[in-house]
């Protein structure tokens, strides 16, 4: 029951670092039905500014609480504003030009972006891994084992990333259900030729769509870099595909879907590394959302596409 | 402006997406950067300027942290050098760059207002490239099979290179005319064909490991089992439509790779496995002394008589999937896929059973996949999980749908634009000499590839070779832009 407890901790922890990027994927898909592969790759952009942005500021674990967390919350804002600079310039360069052309056009500029950033990352950075010392430490124990044993532990990390989520979600949700740019961001997804001739500037709206995206994925980078405390250029490839997988099997499109399948393919990892394989845990994610699909063809949470003749 | 009455009165009608493309390349233009005002040329001026100056100020946010920055392990962690110098080059690039397109390449596109296209001119151009394409097919197959021996007598110091990277290109012109099958004709996209590749080249390799099969009795084998995967694939995905589709076939193509790595006592795992059998000719091994084919041929033996071996098995190879590709495009089954890609919705009203169409579509595909992959292995003499990653999916995928989708001469342009282009990046040492000895050209070759994809694609959305000939012929045979494909006009 302890081990359940623990592996249940870690598994909504990697579930909301997926979920954070899962978000990026489906509302890029929602708006202009496309597989936004660079996605993944913004997430990373976003790893290596906040780590540059650590080092430069000297920040250890040594450093007062108080300072930590509003240095933190800097390098949170700087790693968000320039990976929407990023997605932006991505969108701009890559997907904008082949707007209303045909559907496999810009899902191959997409992997060719995906492929430059990697790349570009690699040629200006290096390619060894950058680890970074721990800078969060610390953590409670919730149920103290028999001689260590079976104890269940939650780090302060752990909670940062679980509350940071929560948050963000939350702020998140309330910007696309009641400001005006979550009305027409949502007008778009629905029908973005009619929000066009309601007065809705649909480019722009797609361009925020875009910078939104890469501005939560610039924050599970800090989230998995504090976490792991190594990162590398090709930490976005699986770091995309899980998280697009998780946006699938939630049902791609919906907002609480890609939450809840981010959480869902972090549990099912978590819990198969613990009980069973840890080499086999892609094999499992992969195969749940195979089993899902078969018998919900459009995800969890997701509408069924009606197919008019 | 693109005239709306000249694209509609076309023969066809031009699809919708076709329509949003002409209204987006006359109405906005390619880049936004400048508003067409009339205000002569000092204004155009000014607002190129002003445009350059965004261009250079956002490239130096880009570039702020990972050009201006670099982060290394130091004693204790990570620790920062600064390279301001370069981020300033590179700005100074951006902008200088930026404002020459928009002085000279984007103005003239500007002002002048792009023609209508005229239905005339189309099918004119359409008939030149028919003509063309008809006389430079055998040109090329006569290349083809010329081609080593071209390359002996021509540059025989580089011979046995440039046969190499022909190989590599007809590997992939394989591929592409394999996954060609699934993605251009049955139009279902699949991101994960190298899972398929990989089953080839592991079906031979294990084959050969533990049973001592050589390569011409895994050949087959190989082909088979391949397609046995792909409908083991194609069964759960049936009811999947789109970009689901495509998600699965990524997820399967990990699977694959994920199972090779692991399962070590039987893959060999990361290690892979070594001293897969070389191809033999009726039996008799390419290798020097009694017993090898140049002393049967009484010639004496050079190791390029093997390359040259392989070159013909791989254009053989390459042919037949390409034969059979373009007959069963006349077959039912093949204008069931042609139907299929075209509107599942009205297939299925005609009776067509798009259940055993997806299924032989993912299965043939799959089959030629398998080939190319015993052949990869049995070239490379050792494989990997390596090999198979997402990226060579990537790399399949996007010589199909640059070339062309559905074009069988696009694939090989595009492999030969793509594939060899980025080879030969890797003989640019002449750089050294511009940007010193640290630099190394190679560590460029994906950054250009990646680039080259985007900008081909936005360049031409449709693919390198624009232009198909339907098989389902009606009075007479006629040919059709690419924008036709996959909005009931590609049968």
């Amino acid at each position: 029951m302890e081990y359940f407890l623990q592996q249940l901790i870690n598994g909504l922890t990697l579930g909301s670092i997926y979920g954070l990027i899962a978000i990026g994927y489906t509302m890029v898909y929602g708006i202009i039905g496309m597989i936004n592969f660079a996605h993944g790759d913004i997430f990373m952009v976003g790893s290596f500014i906040a780590m540059m942005m650590i080092v430069a500021l000297g920040l250890t674990a040594s450093a007062g609480l108080a300072f930590l967390l509003l240095a933190l919350v800097l390098v949170l804002i700087v790693a968000m504003v320039f990976a929407s600079v990023w997605g932006w310039t991505v969108e701009r360069l890559a997907y904008r030009p082949l707007r209303g052309s045909f559907r496999l056009a810009p899902l191959i500029t997409a992997i060719g972006m995906s492929i430059v950033l990697q790349n570009f990352v690699q040629v200006t950075q290096g390619a060894r891994v950058k680890p970074l010392p721990p800078i969060v430490t610390g953590g409670f124990t919730l149920v103290t084992g028999v001689n260590g044993h079976n104890a269940v532990q939650i780090s302060t990390m752990q909670i940062v990333i679980i509350v940071t989520t929560f948050l963000l979600m939350t702020g998140f949700s309330l910007l696309i259900s009641k400001t005006r740019l979550g009305r027409s961001q949502r007008a778009c997804e629905q029908d973005s030729k009619m929000a066009a001739l309601l007065g809705v500037n649909v480019d722009r709206t797609i361009s925020l769509t875009f910078v939104m995206g890469a501005a939560l994925a610039a924050v599970a980078g800090l989230m998995f870099l504090l976490y792991y405390g190594v990162i590398d250029f090709y930490i976005g490839f699986l770091a995309g595909v899980k998280a697009f997988t998780a946006a699938v099997l939630g049902g791609i499109g919906s907002l609480p879907g890609a939450m809840l399948g981010g959480l869902l393919i972090g549990l099912i990892e978590t819990f198969w590394s613990g009980y069973f394989s840890v080499e086999y845990k892609d094999v499992a994610a992969f195969s749940i959302l195979v089993i899902v699909l078969i018998f919900m063809p459009s995800g969890l949470l997701g509408r069924p596409e009606v197919e008019k003749v | 402006m693109a005239d709306p009455q000249a694209s509609a009165s076309s023969n066809h009608g031009a699809g919708e997406q076709v329509e949003l493309e002409n209204l987006r390349s006359g109405l906005s233009g390619e880049p936004p950067a400048i508003s067409p005002r009339r205000g002569g040329a000092k204004s155009q001026l000014s607002a190129s300027l002003v445009d350059a100056v965004v261009a250079g100020a956002l490239a130096a946010a880009l570039g702020f942290f990972f050009i201006g920055l670099r982060s290394d392990i130091a004693p204790g962690g990570l620790a920062l050098t600064q390279r301001w110098g370069a981020l300033v080059i590179a700005v100074a690039i951006v902008f200088v760059g930026r404002l020459l397109l928009n002085l000279f390449v984007y103005k003239r596109r500007r002002s002048a207002p792009p023609k209508a296209r005229a239905p005339k001119a189309t099918t004119s151009r359409g008939e030149t490239y028919a003509r063309f394409s008809k006389a430079i097919a055998p040109v090329l197959l006569l290349v083809a099979l010329a081609f080593p021996f071209l390359m002996i007598w021509g540059a025989p110091q580089q011979s046995r290179q440039y046969i190499d990277l022909s190989i590599l290109i007809l590997t992939y012109v394989m591929l592409g005319w394999g996954l060609n099958i699934v993605v251009g004709l049955a139009g279902l996209l699949d991101l994960g064909y190298v899972a398929f590749y990989a089953v080839g080249a592991y079906s031979f390799a294990l084959l050969a490991k533990y049973l001592g099969l050589g390569f011409w009795t895994c050949l087959p084998l190989a082909g088979i089992l391949a397609a046995c995967w792909g409908m083991i694939l194609g069964f759960p995905v049936l009811r999947l439509r789109g970009d689901y589709l495509a998600i699965v076939t990524l997820a399967f193509g990990e699977i694959i790779r994920v199972i090779l790595l692991n399962w070590s006592n039987f893959t060999g795992g990361p290690n892979g496995i070594s001293g897969v059998p070389k191809p033999t000719l009726f039996g008799y091994e390419f290798k020097s002394g009694a017993g090898g084919v140049a002393d049967l041929l009484g010639i004496h033996y050079s190791p390029i008589q093997r390359f040259i071996f392989l070159y013909y098995i791989i254009l053989v190879l390459a042919l037949l999937t390409n034969f059979v590709t373009l007959r069963l495009r006349r077959l039912p089954i093949g204008r069931a896929w042609e139907a299929l890609r075209e509107d599942e919705i009205a297939c299925r009203s005609l009776g067509i059973n798009t259940t055993n169409t997806k299924l032989t579509a993912f299965a043939t595909g799959a089959m030629f996949g398998g080939f190319a992959g015993s052949f990869f292995a049995t070239r490379q003499g050792f494989i990997s999980p390596e090999s198979f990653t997402f990226l060579e999916s990537a790399i399949i995928l996007a010589i199909v749908v640059l070339g062309g989708l559905g074009s069988q001469i696009g694939v090989v342009i595009a492999s030969v634009v793509m594939i060899g282009g980025i080879e030969l990046l890797r003989n640019l040492t002449f750089l050294k000499a511009i940007f010193g000895p640290d630099f190394d050209p190679t560590q460029y070759r994906m950054l250009i590839f990646g680039l080259a994809m985007v900008v081909i694609m936005v360049w031409k959305p449709r693919g390198l070779v624009s232009s198909r000939s339907p098989t389902a012929i009606y009075k007479r045979k006629t040919r059709i832009g690419a924008d036709m494909v996959a909005q009931g006009e590609g049968h």
